[in-house]
């Protein structure tokens, strides 16, 4: 049977939880020298560490430790004072030692949170745990269908990827978001990325596959106060699918549950083609990891003085600057998150920056700007126009020297690559006729060539001036201030 | 001159005085392996051409005038448990049978600089796992005192290379007491320096927070020398210790124990201990009281639970080590026939690759670490770990090193323990404690013991970092016993024969 | 009994280990037999006292992030039991982790 979210969401209330792997930025991967690097050819930026050849041990970077106790902080964690990386044993062909070396009950940045803008409110996700761990090679399946793991004949691993370091971020269960559930998780995800990018820790790629995200989800029939069985959902890999995971396991659980069946904790798996889900290995039948202290490294224990030392250097967050921006540009919730999921929260500052109005810099960038950005498929941050030139528009647009029209023609210009506004404006004789004498004729002509509409204003129908100033518009080729032309019709008019 | 029966300082200096040849060296010690491997199988592999051309290159640098280390042009032979480029290393296992590593191990790569001569890879217990090198996949080596018995291990084919006058140096590694044990049954020195006091990187790991590489050989003085040249601190591995390696040559020149105190272990000794190997310990001590040491009795109350302790913690590790050995980037492939899986193919070869001691373990490490059991078993013996090592503090308050015999017996014959493991084990009851604290300790030769003639050793420990002590109390006990006995202990070595059969039909040096 | 063959045979295929069932009489107990002696660790009284995971006491070792020369893809895969495209060639992968 199915059930649709909606029906779903009146008989459950679900909870999710994230698990997000992040590859750090860093220069070399956790453990040896090789360069973390995506797209090199295969099996090339490996070394015996990372190949996990027998007798090579691993040396851990600096700079991961660094990052993973930046996330941390910057997801407001305590920081451990002592702890241990720990092997997770499980053989898989991708994974060189068959073992990984991650952390266990020794994470390195524990209970924080995260606040998260959605439909203009603020939701806190609370942190479990950050930790620091290796990423593992990557198979190619040969045979069978196209790629995929089921009916390949062999695979073909490349580990490159082996060693890379990777932060991972598990949320707390997150409960009483109902029916907004999957765009939490989505908005989670999306602010995650966002404070990673912030804090120079990651480039966060997720078409290269740097961000990855397992989500948790459970069912609790409302009222019951108890929570459900959780499956784990993995390769969730993409910011919509994150939505589409939470809302399809949300549905499938509700159906399983309405069909008087039990939902059995299990790894599924996501599929982006269809956007659902299928069964994995059952965890009942789990593996066991034999967690142990990994002996081939020791302890971390951050000295206070370092804690400090990266508290000191965060950057200011993505969430403490939106809220500054929004009371510095008196903007409602709404009308931020509008900038916001727009992506032109820093254009719009930087064009503030360089001297436009909050109210200019916003209409420009959300519309016309937005606009050519739809219609290019790009954000609206990498439009070939700089946040500097925006504010020339609108400065000129104030000054009286182009009206909206021209300035639209301006950024065309700009965009085209014709040089900066100042330039545009030049090269294409764009400003406004400010010579009054020209201005006073035309208007002239005007009244001269429409007697009968020059005879209502005269009766004081000044709204009949309209007709007048397009002709005056139209003798001008537009680069006439509307404003003046109406002035000066009815200064001799009435 | 007989090159293979000088010991590596006498090398050294004979070198150094243009007496001798590296190549001449070499080549006299290739014979010897040539000579007599058929029936002590020291080696897996005799890298004959890497060491020559390594000779020579020793030779055009003395020629050229360069500064040269003191082991310049001495032979020393390497478990095969140290990656090496251009030479084959597989642990003693099947599953790594022709396995050519791409990188040299850091303690391959300091001999190389040293200008040591490395004339190849000594058999070992599979995986260093064995205390008599009959665990090896490719056949047992044989201890040159007497053929049927076992020369110790796991790094017996090194104490066997050292007593056969192979080499006068090698190599081995040490994480329950195979350095110790197997220079103790041959009469031979070994040393388990302080663990971090020698490189781990290119050592294929057994038990990781246990493994330890130092010297073998037929002196105190020279295995200092190799120590010298072995140890000290290594970036590649995070347990390296960042300090200078102790001065264990001048130590061992120095020989001189007066006013040292002296802590006998009172645990070490009892039921199941050979009455020989306790006699001759006895008179050993005895010795270094009459040389001027303080002798007292130390207790070590939680010692009888370091072999239980170890019998947790090395086989976890090495079931964890040991997942790496699967059929998808190196060594053997068994089963896959195009239809059989991934898994299916590692189990397969894992089954086929791995001998019984090696499965044993890797089942028990899989066990204690199994959650459920965990705290029962890997949990308690990490616990245990801390005991011993406050064991040996408290000790070390009252002694400056600690002695106690090497192992119970002497050496036991081929195939008597072979499916005994728990009779196998109790061979490294008295070693155990210093792989489990990470102290450095030595196996000096003591003597024979009188129900076999074969010989036992002396231990000797010190605290971490204090490895100098060792050569110091093992130096003086060495000279005091070699003039007491006229001779080197090694001298009445008879396995190979008797009356000088094993120089006859031999080249020799040349000189 | 500390261990029983079935739990021997679970904790061979958890190792990836075949066993044969020649082998696992054999190995059953022996395996029982050590772990009954290893378990002697659970006598001493340890109320209180910290493990030791690592002798040396040393925390903190870290390495700068900066580029050491990688292996060449040909020395890389040398070794290996079957190569295509570059890469390690394995058997299927039956199930994902």
């Amino acid at each position: 049977m199915t059930v649709t979210y909606e029906e779903a969401l009146q008989r459950y209330e679900p909870v999710f939880g994230l698990e997000t792997h992040v590859e750090l930025g860093t220069t070399t991967k956790l453990f040896c020298g090789c360069p973390a690097v995506f797209g090199a050819e295969p099996n090339s930026r490996v070394c015996p560490v990372c190949l996990g050849l027998p007798g090579s041990l691993p040396a851990a970077n600096r700079r991961a430790i660094e990052y993973t106790i930046k996330i941390g902080l910057a997801l407001h964690c305590g920081i451990a004072s002592w702890c241990r990386f720990a092997r997770k044993n499980y053989f898989y062909p991708d994974m060189p030692k068959n073992f990984q070396i991650s952390q266990y009950d020794e994470p390195l940045c524990t209970d924080g949170y995260l606040d998260v803008l959605v439909g203009g409110r603020t939701v806190r996700v609370g942190i479990e745990r950050v930790h620091l761990e290796e990423d593992t090679g990557k198979s190619l399946h040969v045979g069978g269908a196209t790629g995929r793991i089921h009916g390949a004949e062999y695979s073909l691993v490349d580990y490159n990827r082996a060693g890379i370091p990777l932060v991972e971020i598990v949320t707390k269960p997150v409960p009483g978001t109902g029916f907004g559930a999957p765009g939490v998780a989505k908005a989670y995800v999306t602010e995650l990325r966002d404070l990673l990018r912030s804090l120079g820790v990651s480039d966060v790629r997720m078409e290269e596959g740097s961000l990855r995200c397992d989500v948790n989800t459970s069912l609790s029939v409302r009222g019951s106060g108890v929570w459900g069985t959780r499956t784990e959902t993995k390769n969730v890999n993409s910011l919509r699918s994150v939505e589409r995971a939470v809302r399809s396991e949300i549905e499938r659980q509700a159906a399983v549950l309405d069909g008087g069946g039990r939902v059995i904790q299990e790894t599924r798996h996501f599929h982006e083609d269809t956007g659902v889900t299928t069964s994995g290995r059952s965890k009942e039948e789990a593996q066991d990891y034999r967690y142990f202290p990994e002996p081939d490294l020791v302890p971390v224990a951050p000295p206070a003085e370092w804690v400090e030392e990266i508290r000191a250097s965060l950057p200011e967050l993505p969430s403490a600057r939106r809220a500054r921006l929004q009371a510095q540009w008196s903007l409602s919730g709404l009308e931020f998150e509008a900038l916001h999921n727009a992506g032109a929260v820093g254009v719009v500052e930087e064009t503030v920056l360089a001297g436009a109005s909050p109210a200019d810099a916003r209409k420009w960038w959300l519309g016309e700007l937005a606009r050519r950005a739809n219609d290019a498929g790009v954000d609206v941050s990498s439009l070939p126009i700089t946040p500097q030139a925006v504010a020339r528009v609108a400065a000129l647009v104030a000054s009286g020297t182009l009206n909206d029209r021209l300035a639209r023609e301006v950024i065309d210009g700009v965009l085209d690559g014709e040089g900066t506004p100042d330039e545009v404006v030049a090269a294409r004789g764009l400003a406004v006729v400010s010579d009054e004498g020209a201005l006073t004729a035309a208007v002239d002509e005007a009244i001269a060539a429409n007697p009968g509409v020059a005879a209502r204003i005269r009766d004081g129908k000044t709204s009949a001036a309209g007709v007048l100033i397009g002709a005056v518009m139209k003798a001008t080729r537009g680069k006439a201030d509307a404003a003046r032309v109406k002035a000066l019709i009815l200064e001799r008019l009435t | 001159m007989e090159l293979t029966r000088k010991t590596a300082a006498e090398l050294s200096a004979l070198l150094a005085g243009g007496e001798v040849s590296a190549e001449e060296v070499t080549a006299a010690h290739l014979d010897r392996i040539a000579g007599c491997d058929d029936r002590v199988h020291a080696f897996l592999h005799v890298a004959a051409d890497g060491a020559v051309a390594a000779a020579r290159e020793v030779d055009r640098r003395r020629a050229a005038g360069d500064e040269l280390g003191p082991l310049a042009g001495v032979p020393v032979a390497l478990k095969d448990v140290f990656t090496t480029i251009g030479a084959p290393t597989t642990c003693g296992s099947r599953i790594l049978d022709g396995w050519q590593p791409p990188y040299d191990a850091t303690i391959t790569r300091r001999l190389r600089q040293a200008g040591a001569i490395i004339l190849g890879k000594t058999n070992m217990d599979e995986f260093a796992m064995g205390s008599s090198t009959e665990n090896s996949a490719f056949g047992p080596t044989r201890n040159p005192w007497n053929l049927s018995r076992v020369p110790g291990g796991s790094s017996g084919g090194s104490s066997a290379a050292v007593a056969a006058y192979q080499a006068p140096l090698a190599v081995g590694t040490d994480t329950g007491g195979s350095i110790r044990q197997p220079a103790s049954v041959c009469g031979i020195v070994g040393t388990k320096p302080t663990y971090g006091g020698s490189s781990r990187y290119g050592l294929v790991a057994f038990a990781s927070s246990l493994d330890t590489p130092g010297p073998l050989a037929r002196t105190v003085l020279d295995a200092a020398l190799l120590h010298e040249a072995i140890c000290g601190y290594d970036p590649m591995d995070s347990t390296s210790i960042d300090a200078p390696v102790p001065p264990v040559v001048a130590a061992a020149r120095q020989a001189d124990v007066s006013g040292m105190r002296i802590g006998v272990v009172t645990e070490l000794s009892g039921e199941g201990y050979q009455p020989g190997v306790m006699a001759r310990f006895a008179e050993a001590v005895e010795l270094l009281e009459s040389l001027g040491a303080k002798v007292t009795e130390v207790s070590c109350p939680n010692f009888r639970y370091a072999l239980p302790a170890y019998y947790l913690i090395a086989p976890s590790e090495c079931s964890s080590n040991l997942a790496r050995f699967d059929a998808m980037r190196y060594g053997l492939r068994v089963g896959d026939d195009g239809s059989a899986g991934a898994e299916e193919v590692m189990s397969l070869t894992r089954e086929a690759g791995f001998g019984d001691e090696v499965k044993r373990r890797i089942i028990l490490g899989a066990y204690a670490l199994s959650s459920g059991y965990y705290d029962a078993y890997y949990g308690k013996a990490q616990q245990v770990r801390t005991l011993i090592i406050r064991d040996f503090e408290a000790a070390f308050g009252q002694a400056d090193v600690l002695v106690s015999p090497v192992t119970p017996t002497t050496a036991f014959g081929i195939g008597e323990r072979a499916d005994d493991p728990m009779a196998m084990y109790l061979a490294d009851l008295c070693t155990i404690p210093s792989d489990l604290a990470g102290n450095a300790a030595i196996s000096v030769p003591c003597g024979l013991a009188s129900e076999d003639g074969l010989p036992a050793g002396l231990q000797v420990m010190a605290p971490v970092m204090a490895d100098d002590r060792l050569y110091r109390v093992a130096a003086a006990a060495e000279a005091a016993l070699t003039e007491r006995w006229g001779h080197p202990l090694i001298a009445e070595a008879k396995g190979l024969g008797t009356s000088e059969p094993w120089f006859s039909g031999e080249r020799g040096g040349s000189a | 009994m500390a261990i029983t063959r079935d739990e021997v045979a679970h904790l061979a295929r958890l190792s990836r280990i075949a066993l044969t069932d020649a082998e696992l009489d054999h190995l059953a107990p022996q395996l029982d037999q050590i772990i009954t002696a290893v378990a002697q660790v659970q006598e001493v009284a340890a109320e209180g006292i910290p493990p030791t995971s690592h002798a040396t006491g040393l925390v903190n070792v870290y390495r700068d992030d900066e580029p050491r020369p990688c292996l060449t893809p040909a020395d890389a895969l040398s070794q290996a039991p079957a190569v295509e495209q570059q890469r390690f060639r394995v058997p299927r992968i039956l199930a994902e982790e």
